[in-house]
């Protein structure tokens, strides 16, 4: 166990290393830093010594050390546009992205898995059919397409619920905002948590049901109905149980993917993340910003992968065995 | 790059083009009487979902003889058509079936022209995705070792984030290193490049796999002890055994590229509103959703929705087709 968890931590630290590299690069080498500083009156020699404060004139791998150990103590730099430091930025709207993503994985969740159940067991019944002609639409359906359409539907014609911003929040702490306590909060979440989780929720359905449709023609299933178990146990603590170890690792895997994906519905939505701020500095080339995203983003999948490997293990007793 | 690029096409078709030419008639021959045409025939939704992708194919490579309206001829527009409703509602013009978009272009024959602007995007990129990838891949497969190595940690490395993220951050790194270059020009280069860089993966993957069981057959090994260079053999020998499973991964990619070039155009990094594909006219749409006139976004939306809902069910089909398994 600690082998595994060892071998799975370098890797996830020589992943990291080379994701740095790569931020480093475009962070130093796309775009002058010094050019986005200074103005168009600035005279060379000041030009220099800044370039010389700033540390830019030093060897190659030193600069990357710097990098590295300012990123390592959330020093990312200061942001083009907004003239104020990048990790500050982030922290505002990192709550925002995080919320949003939340709702939206617990709705693929709730509402995928007892669908996967029901049109596991219920292979031939119309419903089911239903269910998967509907998760075909939702897999072809653009993310960015369908919130314009629950817009166009919910916000514009029905006039239910707001379609930009995160209605009122409330602050927690030092830093953190929330929108969970507010009426307006709550009702901001909706829509932009079913864009961003619909996919999730598709591929959930699909991957249950799949398992399900196996599990069933098990020997232990059979047995358990020849003991006369109620379908609710058979169903629920027999099946379910052995379908969930694929759905872990999906699930994990696809809360990286939410986040990433939050890009384009905070965009729709105007939702004031994460996301919405990397896309702007893709527009303005606001290289500080997008070599911090990356960094960020980086850590995150490389943790969760290196979180699900291990839950992994810990699930599925047949893996210790094998390895040990 | 694209010299590059064109030249690989070439050497690919001509191989493939030799291993088949012999005997063309009988290929044919072999593909009616095939498996693969019987599957086919025998499934409802494989034959629509074909017709219906000939269809926007034909809609899209014909739009300039058959869209009703060039929406590129300045001279043909007046801004005093802009926003006219599609032709069931009131103040509608019989001119314009779907209605006109903000500057009074039609809708109907932007979404044609908009439809090809993504098909060619779309088909670049995943042939520019598969000639990177089929050749890391035969490298990694054949050479094995450190350069395997390398190649194969940077694939675990770009698969660890979503092809999107990729995109984007390209498109932004590009925009930084030629951002005094004419954009209408650069942004379809950039768009084919950052989607080709971003889809890769699969291809090398694929391809390692069956070179490597492919290397240690005997014919491969023949042609290594008569002297033929490790170049040739990889191209000519190897190539045409490991292309099989590529078709598969190119019309599954082709829905997802298409798909990744409208999100892109819609998030306004992708092709400019001056040559507007689907995803840019959904985003041009999307500023006047809020004062009624929906048609704008929905209707390329929905063309949108219908082209990658019928390629992503023919990938579905051929995929089951060609996996022995399911047989």
């Amino acid at each position: 166990m600690l082998g595994f968890a060892m071998r799975r931590l370098v890797q996830a630290m020589i992943v990291m290393l080379v994701v740095a590299l790569l931020a480093f690069t475009l962070f130093r080498f796309v775009g002058d830093p010094v050019n986005q500083m200074v103005g168009v009156e600035t005279s060379l020699e000041q030009r220099e010594a800044l370039r010389e404060s700033l540390g830019l004139n030093d060897p190659v791998p030193v600069q990357f050390w710097r990098f590295i150990s300012n990123a390592a103590q959330f020093d990312f730099g200061t942001s083009y546009q907004f003239r104020q430091p990048v990790s500050d930025l982030f922290a505002k709207r990192i709550p925002a992205t995080l919320e949003l993503s939340f709702v939206s994985a617990l709705f693929a969740l709730i509402v995928g898995i007892p669908m996967g159940v029901y049109a596991g067991l219920n292979r031939e019944s119309a419903v089911s059919k239903l269910f998967l002609s509907v998760s075909l639409v939702g897999i072809s359906l653009p993310t960015f397409l369908i919130g314009i359409l629950l817009i166009f539907v919910f916000s514009v014609n029905l006039q239910w619920l707001p379609s930009f911003g995160r209605g009122e929040t409330v602050q927690i702490g030092g830093w953190w905002t929330t929108g969970f306590l507010t009426v307006s909060g709550l009702k901001a979440l909706i829509l932009p948590s079913i864009t961003l989780g619909l996919y999730q929720m598709t591929l959930i359905m699909r991957l249950i049901r799949a398992e399900m449709l196996e599990v069933i023609r098990t020997d232990y299933i059979k047995f358990a109905r020849a003991r006369g178990l109620p379908d609710r146990l058979v169903h629920f603590r027999h099946a379910l149980k052995n379908t969930l170890i694929p759905v872990i690792t999906i699930t994990g895997l696809q809360l990286g993917a939410i986040i990433a994906f939050a890009t384009i519905t905070e965009t729709v939505f105007q939702w004031p993340g994460m996301g919405l701020m990397f896309l702007q500095a893709v527009q303005n080339v606001d290289i500080p910003i997008m070599s911090a995203y990356l960094l960020l983003t980086a850590f995150l999948f490389v943790s969760i992968n290196f979180i699900v490997d291990i839950l992994y293990f810990l699930i599925d007793p047949r893996l210790r065995v094998e390895r040990a | 790059m694209s010299d590059v690029s064109e030249k690989q096409t070439e050497s690919v078709i001509a191989t493939d083009r030799d291993t088949g030419a012999p005997d063309t008639m009988s290929a044919f021959g072999r593909f009616m009487d095939s498996d693969i045409l019987h599957s086919f025939l025998r499934s409802k939704v494989a034959v629509i979902a074909a017709i219906g992708t000939f269809m926007f194919f034909i809609l899209a490579f014909t739009a300039p003889w058959i869209a009703p309206h060039d929406p590129f001829d300045l001279a043909s527009i007046s801004i005093l058509d802009a926003r006219v409703p599609p032709i069931w509602m009131d103040y509608a013009d019989p001119r314009f079936l779907l209605g006109t978009d903000d500057q009074g272009r039609d809708l109907l024959s932007g979404i044609f022209y908009g439809m090809r602007i993504s098909l060619i995007v779309g088909f670049c990129s995943v042939i520019a995705a598969a000639i990177i990838g089929i050749s890391l891949g035969l490298v990694a497969g054949y050479m094995g070792g450190r350069v395997d190595a390398v190649i194969m940690r940077i694939a675990d490395v770009q698969l660890t984030f979503p092809a999107i993220l990729i995109a984007l951050l390209i498109d932004g790194a590009a925009r930084g290193i030629f951002g005094s270059l004419d954009r209408e020009v650069f942004s379809f280069w950039i768009l084919i490049f950052a989607l080709a860089l971003s889809f890769w993966v699969q291809y090398a993957r694929t391809v390692r796999g069956s070179t490597m069981v492919e290397k240690n057959k005997e014919y491969v090994q023949a042609a290594r002890v008569i002297g033929i260079p490790s170049i040739i053999i990889m191209v000519r020998h190897i190539l045409p055994n490991v292309t099989g499973p590529v078709l598969v991964i190119a019309t599954i990619n082709l829905a997802l590229a298409i798909v990744t070039e409208a999100t892109l155009s819609f998030l306004g990094v992708g092709m400019p509103p001056t040559q507007p594909s689907l995803g840019t006219l959904i985003a041009i749409g999307n500023d006047f959703l809020y004062s009624g006139e929906w048609w704008i976004a929905i209707f390329p939306g929905l063309a949108l929705a219908l082209l990658v809902l019928n390629v992503n069910l023919l990938g579905d089909w051929l995929r089951d087709a060609l996996n022995p398994k399911l047989r």
